[in-house]
Parts: C-alpha cells; structure tokens; sequence
C-alpha cells in the first residue's frame, strides 16, 4: 500500500470515530435537545470525509458519506427531527463505512450500490413525515411557497410549541409604510414570533401596499386581538397544554449561547496562577500570625489577620470554581469505550451486553483524557482473554451474550472506574508458569493467590491468557499501572475463575492543586498527597509484629505492612522507638509509611522533577511550601510497589 | 437607458454586483438595501431588471419575487436571485415563485453579466 493510502486510511479512521463520538452525544442529548453544534460538527466531519475520499478516489466511501452528508443537512436545518431510528441508522451507516475503510485496507473497494439505495430511501421516509406537505392542510399553499427554508422552520418550531398561528392584514401608504409596519411588528413581538412578512398589492390602489403578516403566539385570542389593532385572523389555534415545552425550548437555546469552549491548557494556566497566589497568601498568613506575635493584637494586625483570612477563603473559592469548570461527566469516556466495545466485539465475534453506571460522576477533563487509554486497554484485554467465546460459554452454563459492565463512583477525593466482565476469570496457573518461565519469580516459591494476581501488573508480564500485547500496540498491564500511578492513582484487580475479572481504577478527582501532609523523617522533608492517605496513627517500635521478614502492624485486626521511608531513600532518621505511621494506598494494597514527624498540611503544586531526574523512583514531582522551601513529593504508588519488592518475594 | 434595481442588504456585495454590471454596459442603476426600500423604489422607476438576495432582514426576497409577479405592473420585468450555496431549497422556491433565472455567490463576473443581457435581451 502506498503512503497516501495509509494516511489515507488513518485520517477516514479518526473521521469516523470522531464522528461516532458525535453521534452518541446526540443520543445522549436528542430528547433534551441536541447543542446545533454538535449535529453542525457531525455534518462536517462527515463533510470532510467526503472530500478526502474524493481526493484519493474512493467511490464507495464518497458516495456513501455524500448520502450521509445529506441526510444531516435535513437534520441540521430542522427539516427532520431526531429520532432513535435516525440514530441507529447513523450508527450503522458509520460502522458500514468502517468495514468499506477496512476493506480498503485490503486493498479492495466493496460494491455499495445497494446500500446508497437503502440510505436514500431511509432519508426519503423519514423527510416525507416532516416535509412542506404536513402544512398544506392548514395554510394557503401560496403563502407557504413565499416562506424562506428559514421562515418555514420557524413556522414548524410554532406549531410543534403549540403556539397559535395568525396573520394581520394591513395596508399602508407606500411612502411610509415601514414606520407603520414596525409598529405592528413590534406588538406582534410582544406577544409572540413574527414569523414572515408578505407584500401584497393585490386590489390596492397603486400608492398604497398590503402586508399580510405570519405570527405565532401562545395568548389567547382575546389578549391578541387587544394588543394588536389591526385585523387577526387564526389560521391554527393554540395547543392550551403548550406553555411547558415552550419554557424548555427557551432555556435550551440560552444554554447554547452561555456556553463556551475553553482549552483546558488556559484553566491550567489559571490553576497555576492561584498555586503561585496560594504560595502567597501561605506567606501573608505566616507574617500576620508573626506581627500578632510581636506586636500583639493591635488594630493593625487584627486588620491584616481579617484580610488574611478573607484571601483564603476567596482563594479556597476561585480554586474550586476553576477546578469545577475542569469538570465532566465521566459518560463522556463511557460513550467512547462504548464504541469500542461495539466494534472490536463485533470483531472477534463475540457478543457483549454493556451496562453503565454512574456516567454522571465527575472527574477533571485532563483526567479523563489521560484515563481513556488505560481503560481502553482494560476493556479490549476483557473482550480479546477474559470474555470466552459463545460456544464455550454455552458449554459452561453461562449467558452466551457476555455482559460487561463500566461503573464509576466517587469515594471521598476519589473516582473510581469499574471494568467488570462475566469471563473466564484469570487463571492463577498460567501466570505462574509464566512468572517463572520469566524467571520473576523462582520454581517451587509459594506466592498467596493476591501476589500471584499483582504479577500481571509486572513490566514484561503478558500471556495469551491473561494479558495481550493489544494488538500491536505494544500496551501491558505494567504501562496501566504506570499511568495511574502518574496521574496519583492506583490500579487493582480482582477475579474469581469463572466468574469473571473486576478491574478498579481510582483516580483522584482532580490533580492540579492538591492538599498535602508535609512530613519530616531526619533531617529531610516530604510531601505526601492527602488523597492518599486514609489515617496517620502513633505506633511504638515494640508493638512491630514480622512476619515473612516484613514488618507488620496489626491495625484493628489487619496486618498492616509497614515501610520505613528513611530505608526506602537510604537517609538518617531519629533513633527513637516511636514513630508515625502514615497509612497509604486502599484495602490490601495498604501500607503504612514510617515518618518522624507530621509538620501539617499543604496545599502544593505539584512540578515536575525534569528530564535530568527522569527514571527516579519514588517521587511524583517537587512542591514549593513557603519562604521559597522546596520539598519532594512522595510517589505513593512506587513506594508501595518498593516496598513489597523489599519483602524478598518479587525479583525484577 | 434601462434600468437595474439591485436588492442586497450586504454593502459589500451589493457594490460589487453594481461593478460588475456596469462594467457590462450603460445602466440606471437603483440600489435597495432591504427588501422595503425595494418595495418603495418599484413603483417610482421603470425596471427592466431585478437582482435580489433571498437572506434579508426585513422581507426576504422569496416575499419581494412573489409580491413583484402577482402585481401587473412589476410582473413583466426579468428578476434574477443572487444567493449563496447554502440556500439552494430557496432558490427552488424563488423559481417557482417566477424568478427568471439565479446564480450563486460566489460568480464569474462574466457569468453574471452574460446573465444580464441575455434577460434584458441586449
């Protein structure tokens, strides 16, 4: 294949999942009224596919996305409205044009005459119900000639509020009829639409002219005729129950005029402003409470300390303000691995019912970028491993139709993503051999079924079993882990062999400004992300238990395995007997980390350590806390993953 | 000298299609920038050639066609629409109503001119 093809190929790709992506926000949204942008943006995309296979010859794909084009059109103008059977038919005419673009790929074009019939006599039917016709009874079939596409929409949008629909003759003096013909219009305004303005002079002396004028209006007739001084007649008496969709549909359009689209690059831009303020107000704070000590409570420091306090609160509010912009409903990324779920099923030939649940919980807009490809991964590796196929289900007693489901929650500062499927389960004997085979762990080792299952998120780890290169991509279940990690989350899994895998992704809410818990273990300072702890406690050294050669606390009856930050960095540490454990990570991925001293809390920004650190584990990054102090912040995740590698069971 | 009335509410477009007629011939030509100026220039001149725009605030020009052919004074004189792509239902409509002939924004100005003439059979 040649290049351009490639490029070719690559670019209808994206068209149609782009476009797909649009097609499940107007499903999401049809019945509320769909944002015009979004149909305008599917109209163009499939527009601008159009043109591209044009450019390379692709009759099928060209002619196939002209008939789409041009069902849209109708759909963009009003001229039809949104159905579910319109949709289901777009969904099926973009996965047609999937499997052209795949045959493509092969190097053959499929014979679509038969399908562009099937396209055009769709868009006949459903344009027939909502064409020129449906007025006919009701309006002269000359004024309804005169009506611009426009006019006539608006005359449709009256009728399908319930509005009345009448008209006003007047006539005027031609020198100066438009003075006189505002006046009407304006009263007309006042009560309703002014939907056109006829010119007529029919019958009329020659310096005179007539204006037949088509309004809309949910008054009564009575009130009507009161406001306007000239003739009315109804043509189309109002709905009486109409005054409800009427409030809906002026709400909607004054949603889509208050929106705007903001690159999230500028929010960050905004959220590192109020870091760099919240660094500063740290500084007003901190002299306030050193004049008070000094000078003691005069006016003038009781003023700076009232000040001070208003920065903070006004501060906490713009910071949450911004951080709610960056918000979206996680539906989003479900719609997306919806899709993804419909195509490559339909792939390998397997047949999944999705549910989801909880589409609503939200989760910052870079966030949710950045947890797509994990969760897309998840969700192939379910469908290609986990999901068997239909005649080994049946053979199993199962649903041969495979259930899936997506689920998001929040917890605390926390979403959570379930990935759940009802497979095979993973199977605890093939990672075995595999780990060995791999040499990370050693025959004859006993491992418990938990450090058997976190063996899957090793670098490297994959059988056709359990994990799959997806499909030259090159993803394991390592680079998941990886990435939630970095985005100061956790990865974790569960599975019941035969039952099915849960994968359960938590993702902080959000992760621009984050509150912190400065600690100090010897002479150095670390920052600890509050989102990842759930308590600190006191513990005496004596009270340590070991086990396996680990030190463990029993906390409330769980054995809770303990790291000592200063062995973890190789530093010095007090040689006291007691010390604070601060308890990090969820459930049995728990550990408690081993400080000196809690200093309090911060609320940091987190940067970058660089290119020159890059490879240093342990850290997510540095965070200024005041009077110009850098400090590190600790990467929870690796140190929990450090610390079980420590325990002499996981070689890597 | 035969007369052109031209109806456009856009400035721009309204002086560029001017140009491009004079620059066919020697023509009265009488501007309206809303289709009410054009109601009122009607009967003060003698036409021999409309150019209207369909998109306009107050009457649109299906209104302004359809007002012209139902009236015997008017109904005689040759009406082209100037309109863009986007409208092309309209243009539908604007035919049927009685317009002679259209053309879309944006033309060869030959095009147009060639258009002209042959309406007023120059």
């Amino acid at each position: 294949m040649k290049g351009s093809e490639k490029e070719f190929i690559a670019e209808a790709e994206d068209i149609l999942e782009e476009s797909g992506r649009l097609l499940l926000e107007v499903q999401d949204t049809y019945k509320t009224g769909t944002n015009p942008d979004t149909v305008n943006a599917l109209f163009r995309s499939l527009h601008t596919l159009k043109g591209l296979a044009g450019l390379f010859g692709y009759a099928a794909v060209t002619d196939i996305s002209h008939a789409l084009e041009s069902l849209l059109d109708d759909i963009r103008l009003g001229k039809v409205d949104i159905t579910e059977d319109i949709i289901q038919f777009l969904f099926k005419s973009i996965d047609t044009l999937r499997d052209i673009i795949a045959a493509v790929k092969e190097g053959g074009e499929p014979e679509v005459t038969a399908y562009l019939n099937d396209i055009e006599s769709f868009r006949k039917s459903i344009a027939r119900s909502a064409g020129l016709e449906s007025l006919k009874g009701i309006f002269d079939e000359a004024m309804l000639k005169v009506l611009s596409d426009y006019e006539e929409h608006r005359l449709k949008a009256n009728i399908k509020e319930g509005r009345g629909i009448y008209q006003v003759k007047t006539v005027f003096g031609l020198s100066d009829f438009d003075k006189s013909l505002e006046n009407v219009s304006k009263s007309i305004k006042s009560i309703g639409e002014l939907i056109s303005t006829l010119p007529t002079s029919r019958n009329l002396p020659p310096d005179s002219i007539g204006f037949i004028l088509l309004f809309g209006s949910l008054k009564p007739p009575a009130e009507i005729k009161k406001t306007i001084n000239y003739d009315v007649s109804e043509l189309l008496g109002p709905r009486v129950e109409a005054s409800k969709p009427q409030e809906i549909k002026e709400t909607s359009i004054k949603t889509t005029s208050t929106t705007v689209r903001v690159d999230i690059e500028k929010l960050d831009r905004i959220l590192n402003t109020i870091g760099e303020l919240t660094l500063a107000k740290g500084a007003v704070t901190r002299i306030s409470a050193e004049m008070a000590e000094n000078y003691g409570h005069n006016p003038f420091v009781i003023d700076m300390h009232k000040i001070s306090q208003t920065l903070d609160r006004r501060l906490a509010e713009l910071q949450d303000q911004v951080l709610e912009i960056r918000m979206v409903p996680i539906g989003q990324i479900f719609g997306r691995l919806s899709q993804v779920i419909r195509r490559y099923s339909k792939d390998v030939g397997k047949q999944i019912e999705l549910a989801m649940y909880g589409e609503d919980t939200e989760l910052d807009k870079y966030l949710a970028e950045e947890i797509i490809d994990p969760l897309v991964h998840i969700v192939r590796n379910a469908i290609d491993h986990g999901i068997e196929p239909p005649e080994v289900r049946k053979r199993k007693g199962k649903k041969e139709v495979a259930s899936v489901y997506l689920k998001a929650f929040q917890k605390g500062n926390h979403v959570v993503i379930e990935v759940r499927d009802d497979g095979a389960g993973i199977d605890i004997e093939k990672i075995r051999q595999k780990a060995i085979e791999k040499g990370l762990i050693e025959k004859g080792m006993e491992l418990q079924r938990r450090e058997m299952i976190e063996l899957i998120f090793m670098p490297g780890f994959s059988t056709k079993e359990v994990v799959s290169e997806v499909s030259g991509r090159g993803v394991g279940l390592d680079i998941v882990r990886d990435k939630l990690s970095a985005l100061g989350g956790f990865a974790d899994v569960e599975t019941v062999k035969d039952a099915g895998t849960t994968f359960i992704l938590t993702l902080p809410i959000t992760l621009a400004i984050i509150k912190s818990l400065t600690v100090r273990v010897g002479g150095e300072k670390f920052a600890i992300p509050l989102t990842t702890i759930s308590e600190t406690l006191v513990i005496e050294h004596r009270n340590f238990q070991t086990i396996e050669g680990r030190e463990v606390y029993n906390l409330r009856g769980v054995m809770l395995p303990m790291a000592r930050l200063k062995t973890l960095f190789d530093i010095g540490a007090d040689a006291s007997e007691r010390s604070f454990a601060v308890v990090v990570g969820f459930g049995e991925r728990s550990i408690g980390l081993l400080v000196d001293e809690l200093l309090g809390q911060h609320e940091i920004v987190i940067k970058s350590l660089g290119d020159y650190f890059k490879g240093l584990k342990g850290f997510a990054g540095a965070a200024e806390i005041g009077k110009h102090e850098v400090i590190l912040v600790i990467d929870v995740e690796s140190a929990i993953e450090e610390s079980l590698k420590q325990k002499g069971l996981v070689h890597v | 000298m035969k007369s052109i009335l031209i109806v456009e509410d856009s400035t721009t477009t309204r002086a560029m299609i001017r140009a491009v007629i004079e620059d066919a011939g020697d023509f009265e030509i009488v501007e309206a920038a809303t289709g009410f100026d054009a109601l009122k220039c009607l009967p003060a001149h003698n036409f021999d050639l409309i150019l209207t725009d369909i998109n306009m605030p107050d009457i649109n020009g299906l209104e302004l066609i359809n007002f012209v052919r139902n009236d015997e004074r008017f109904r005689p004189i040759p009406l082209i629409i100037v309109s863009t792509e986007k409208s092309e239902e309209d243009k539908k409509r604007g035919m049927s109503l009685g317009a002679s002939a259209y053309i879309t924004k944006p033309f060869k100005a030959k095009e147009l001119q060639d258009m002209v003439k042959s309406l007023m059979k120059l």
